[in-house]
């Protein structure tokens, strides 16, 4: 008989329906991962499971944890289960913790909770260490923002696992965090559920993420579980066409066509940005951050580079310097030997696609006024007929109508969203476009179509990119050469292929190890014959 | 629409209607003296009553209104002309000194309570509405600057800012064609905060003699000259009161319901 | 820790300074002479002079402010020129009215509002939430003098339950001195506790969709340990905020309402020295309505720093 049993979970939340007979069990000492796409409703099968739903949030059907029915049990007796028999770890860990309250009390305050008598304090001593914040490198009277995003995750796990649940939730725990801190707390997720014998539920829109580690793995889609079955049962026979497609997605490699000779486009030279930190004594000088130290690269005419790096490497200040947005303090950005900065006739040479599809218009404007912005670059922007034969032009290259030109921001999906951005840089013809995080913010599937149509523009506009991001799956199929950069500096450069494939560096090789790769399975694919 | 954007909506137009009525009808002339006919309670020649010189409180009431309208208008635009671009203006350019000295100086404007500021000013320059009106505004220019600065701040981080930057637009450029009408929701539930508060500050003011002076009539004047009588004929003070408190509850609910409407976040969760 | 406070402190004493510059320009340059000012068109050559004498306008500007800023930091606030007695004798007496006045105020506004306030939040749109929301949109609409005559027409005159003006005197005792207080504390406390229930609540509301109140209920707290133990805290932040500036809109409002009550605070003196043009009187007493409001803000500024860790931290 299993841990978990959810059978035929329906639920509505107003009158929009979220869960759909979702069914599924978890066995004690069993990783399940259920992974799906934004609106899956994965988020909330974990939400009903704690029985910690929205308001007005109604449900069909039962969950059993241990034979006892969740659905049905009144609120004391809930509260007595959470934190004691089930835990829950979320994605956010900057904001999972009370900001006023030490780490110790707060992890002590799980297990006081449901053992008065207990010594707290050890215990929580002991557990910390468990999760590897020592208590002599961490004391128990640290306060949340004292400590890294992958350190405060380590605490939320703490406070979850220190009444040793039967059943484990984690939601997204890793998405937030940088891809070496994230094999750290997956590896140490797993350990935990060895030592403790605990259920683990799993929850990540990441298939790469959970291949790995995961027993069982569930495919959710709006709000029904489309496939589940033994991870590589279910990776090698993928009955249902979604898992397929969100397969192929996650693994999708575009066709770049053959870059043209090298001539330097863009020349970056030593250059230098830090920023003065707040003094932390009173009498000592203010401190200074390095975000940028001294670096060097050039983009050739026609090319695609790739910059990969964790958060805080320095690859958004450098970004921002070549675009004129911060001010280097040393060395120079060179456009064709002229230099970059607040000269329009250089700028206009240069357009960017931000990450954020929600954030990056504003919206109170239409989409024709959107993407003209970048004309004010020029010293006669084009009116009346050929402006809109150029505002045509533009949402026809990004797979959009010319109709759309009239709409609003919000009429549009986030890839139909990424897409504007695309057009938007693209109408001023730029000879270099800088894709920051470009596709970070989207689905599997939606990300593999955007990269295609970068790879369809490279074709028809011979465009020159430089394709900033911390995916390293995304940067090796659109680029053709990559740096990687880590604490300001840029430590390798190279082939892309030769980089992923053959590493010089310690840190890329470190970088590669952890990101999370999806098994090959082509060749048994072909060789399977079933499909 | 909500319920309570419909009913600050109605209340206010109903009392502000009355009050810019009387610029063209009153039920009686609010000047005209009838002593014998003093101090009458309300009834159907009077209304409201009249009072201890015999004037119609109503019409009083209506003038009075619209003198305290008045000045709690001027007052606002006072701390809009000069508030929004001074936070704008930081905004601009966060943690310069430019943002320090605005943000300074706010707080140097802070520390003078309201009416503090009025008596100074009137102790220098003598009471009257137009010194009301200057006190009041210079107290709405930090409140302004603050709000205008708190909802761009955040504006400037966002991506579409940046990319208006990467299309070459000055910050200027920017702070007026995006940032401004982004931040009008919160200066459109600011300011009718600012002229609620404008209605009831002109009335204490009035009341203790730093404000609006005879024969002007106004609401806060109208219940300083209650204050000696309100055991005699409590309707004096009774009225004056009730209209300051519609007027006030009115243009309060009014701003709520147009924050609740106009919150871009409650709008997403709505559709 | 002490760096904040260091810097608190810093910009207390600038606070302080600016202030003091704009109230002595404002009142002895501004109206060009002050002692012609003082004594109206109509005055001999011969008074003038001695009152310039007197108030020591024969000196420079400058050297004016500095003396006027060093005798209040001794305690000499200069002597009215109505009265001829020393400021700080009168202030004495007057503040000894108008400051238990503002925190008694004070005092009834917190006791109300945080109750109602955490009352509104755990009900969040049931009929309990909307009936206090319903009493604050009236309370924040009350104008506090108009207030306090109807208290006085309503409890004084007809129940006869409290003094309808006037002031017992401390001497009386305590219970005398706080009776003739009690209807004048209303009369400003219930506008500003409505404010703040409402600062309450909504602070409460914002705490209670944050991503730490999930994650308390999740080890199992009910909802109601979560809002005790998680969300207060948090929401003092904006409720300090608001009564710091409370506090000073009382303070200075006790010089309104002590025209009701017919008291004999910090507002008579100012309103009695303005219909004498007694400058000297008007210039000490502002300036120590505005130290008074901005030591408040500096104590608000500290509060903070107890309530949340990142502040300490920071600096």
């Amino acid at each position: 008989m299993s841990l978990l049993e959810i059978d035929r979970l329906s639920l509505q939340i107003g009158n929009a329906p979220i869960l759909k007979e979702v069914s599924l069990t978890v066995d004690p000492g069993e990783i399940l991962a259920i992974t799906g796409e934004s609106g899956s409703g994965k988020s909330m099968t974990a939400l009903a499971i704690m029985q910690l739903l929205p308001r007005g949030a109604r449900s069909t059907g039962t969950i059993r944890l241990s034979a006892t029915d969740l659905t049905a049990l009144p609120e004391p007796e809930l509260c007595a289960l959470r934190g004691n028999e089930m835990g829950m770890i979320f994605q956010e860990p900057m904001t999972a913790l009370n900001p006023v309250h030490t780490i110790g009390r707060q992890v002590a305050e799980t297990i006081r909770l449901h053992d008065p008598t207990a010594d707290a304090e050890a215990q929580a001593r002991d557990i910390l260490t468990r999760v590897g914040l020592r208590p002599d490198r961490f004391p128990l009277s640290r306060y949340p923002h004292e400590l890294s995003g992958g350190q405060r995750q380590r605490v939320v796990i703490a406070m979850a696992i220190a009444r040793h649940p039967k059943l484990l939730i984690a939601d997204e725990p890793t998405t937030a965090l940088d891809v070496t801190t994230q094999a750290q707390i997956l590896a140490l997720l797993k350990g935990l559920v060895q030592d403790f014998g605990m259920g683990l539920i799993l929850i990540t829109h990441d298939l790469a993420v959970v291949a790995d580690i995961a027993d069982r793995i569930a495919v959710m889609r709006h709000g029904e579980v489309v496939e589940t079955g033994p991870t590589w049962h279910l990776l090698r026979t993928m009955q249902h066409p979604y898992t397929r497609m969100l397969f192929e997605a996650s693994t999708h490699q575009v066709n770049l066509p053959a870059p043209p000779p090298p001539t330097p486009l863009l020349q970056v030279r030593n250059l230098h940005r830090s920023y003065r930190l707040p003094r932390t004594r009173l009498f000592s000088p203010p401190g200074q951050f390095d975000a940028v130290k001294g670096v060097s690269f050039t983009i050739m005419r026609g090319e695609r580079l790739g910059l990969v790096g964790e958060s805080g490497c320095g690859k958004s200040t450098l970004t921002r310097a070549i675009l004129g947005l911060e001010t280097p303090q040393k060395g120079q950005i060179l456009l064709d030997d002229t230099p970059v900065g607040q000269d329009p006739g250089a700028r206009r040479r240069m357009q960017v696609v931000f990450q954020d599809p929600f954030g990056s218009f504003n919206p109170r404007h239409r989409v024709a006024r959107l993407i003209t912005e970048p004309f004010h670059l020029l010293s006669a922007p084009p009116t009346g007929a050929a402006r809109a034969q150029a505002i045509a032009e533009a949402l026809t290259a990004v797979g959009l109508q010319p109709d759309d030109a009239t709409r609003y921001i919000h009429e549009f999906s986030g890839g139909q969203r990424q897409r504007i951005a695309i057009a938007r840089a693209l109408i001023i013809k730029p000879e270099l476009i800088l894709f920051d995080e470009a596709v970070s913010a989207l689905d599997v599937s939606v990300r593999a179509q955007i990269l295609d149509l970068i790879a369809d523009l490279c074709r028809t506009y011979g465009l020159t990119y430089l394709f900033v991001s911390h995916d390293l799956s995304v940067v090796r199929s659109v680029t053709d050469r990559v740096m990687v950069m880590q604490a300001g500096e840029i430590i390798e450069e190279g082939l892309t292929e030769t980089v992923f494939t053959n590493p010089q560096h310690p840190y890329t090789t470190k970088l590669l190890e952890a990101a999370p790769k999806l098994p090959d399975l082509r060749m048994q694919h072909s060789g399977d014959g079933s499909i | 629409m909500s319920r309570t954007l419909v009913i600050g909506a109605l209340l206010s137009a109903v009392l502000i209607g009355l009050a810019l009525l009387s610029l063209i009808w009153t039920p009686h002339d609010h000047t005209s003296l009838n002593i014998p006919n003093k101090l009458q309670p309300p009834g159907a020649a009077h209304l409201l009553g009249t009072d201890q010189l015999g004037r119609d409180i109503l019409s009083m009431t209506m003038v009075g209104a619209r003198t305290s309208l008045g000045v709690a208008l001027l007052a606002l635009a006072i701390g809009l002309s000069v508030g929004v671009p001074l936070g704008l203006a930081a905004a601009m350019h966060k943690g310069s000194w430019l943002d320090e000295a605005i943000m300074r100086g706010n707080d140097i404007v802070f520390a003078f309570p309201l009416l503090v500021m009025a008596i100074l000013i009137t102790a220098v320059f003598g009471p009257s509405a137009t010194n009301a009106i200057i006190a009041f505004g210079i107290f709405n220019i930090p409140v302004f600057a603050r709000v205008t600065r708190g909802g761009a701040l955040p504006l400037w981080e966002r991506e579409f800012i940046l990319a208006a930057r990467v299309a070459g637009k000055t910050r200027a450029h920017i702070s007026v064609e995006h940032i401004l009408p982004n931040v009008l929701n919160l200066l459109i539930v600011q300011g009718t905060i600012q002229f609620a508060l404008g209605i009831q500050v002109e009335a204490a003011l009035s009341f203790v003699g730093l404000g609006v002076q005879p024969p002007t009539p106004s609401l806060g004047r109208m219940l300083a000259d209650a204050q000696t009588l309100v055991t005699l004929a409590p309707h004096l003070a009774i009225v004056p009161g009730l209209a300051i408190i519609g007027i006030v509850m009115g243009l309060n609910l009014l701003g709520d319901g147009l924050r609740d409407a106009l919150d871009p976040r409650l709008q997403r969760a709505r559709t | 820790m002490l760096r904040y406070v260091l810097k608190r402190l810093a910009s207390l004493v600038l606070s302080l300074a600016v202030a003091s510059l704009i109230i002595f320009t404002l009142i002895e340059v501004a109206p060009g002479d002050p002692a012609s000012f003082m004594l109206g068109i109509n005055a001999q050559p011969e008074t003038l002079a001695a009152l310039r004498a007197e108030l020591g306008l024969d000196v420079p500007k400058v050297q004016r402010y500095l003396n006027w800023v060093g005798g209040m930091l001794t305690g000499d606030f200069g002597t009215s020129y109505t009265y001829r007695t020393p400021v700080s004798e009168m202030v004495a007496d007057r503040i000894a009215v108008s400051l238990p006045l503002a925190l008694y105020a004070l005092a009834l506004s917190i006791l109300i509002a945080f109750p109602a306030g955490i009352f509104a939040a755990s009900r969040r749109g049931q009929a309990g939430d909307l009936g206090v929301m319903g009493a604050t949109q009236l309370g924040v609409a009350l104008p506090n003098f108009w207030f306090a005559m109807m208290l006085v027409l309503v409890f004084a005159i007809h129940l006869r339950w409290f003094p309808a003006g006037g002031f017992a005197g401390w001497d009386k005792g305590l219970i005398a001195g706080l009776t003739s207080l009690t209807l004048p504390a209303i009369a400003l406390a219930l506008p500003q506790a409505a404010i703040l229930t409402r600062v309450m609540r909504s602070a409460l509301l914002d705490v209670l969709g944050e991503d730490y109140m999930r994650t308390a209920r999740a080890k199992g707290l009910s909802a109601r340990q979560t809002l005790w133990r998680h969300g207060l805290r948090n929401a003092m932040i904006p409720v300090l905020t608001i009564i710091g500036l409370q506090f000073s809109f009382l303070f200075a409002g006790t010089i309104i309402i002590e025209q009701v009550f017919y008291l004999p605070g910090l507002g008579r003196l100012i309103f009695q020295s303005i219909s004498a043009r007694d400058l000297i009187v008007v210039e000490s007493v502002v300036m120590l309505v505005v130290f008074a409001v901005i030591l408040i803000n500096f104590f608000v500024d500290l509060a903070y720093a107890a309530v949340d860790p990142r502040l300490r931290s920071r600096a």
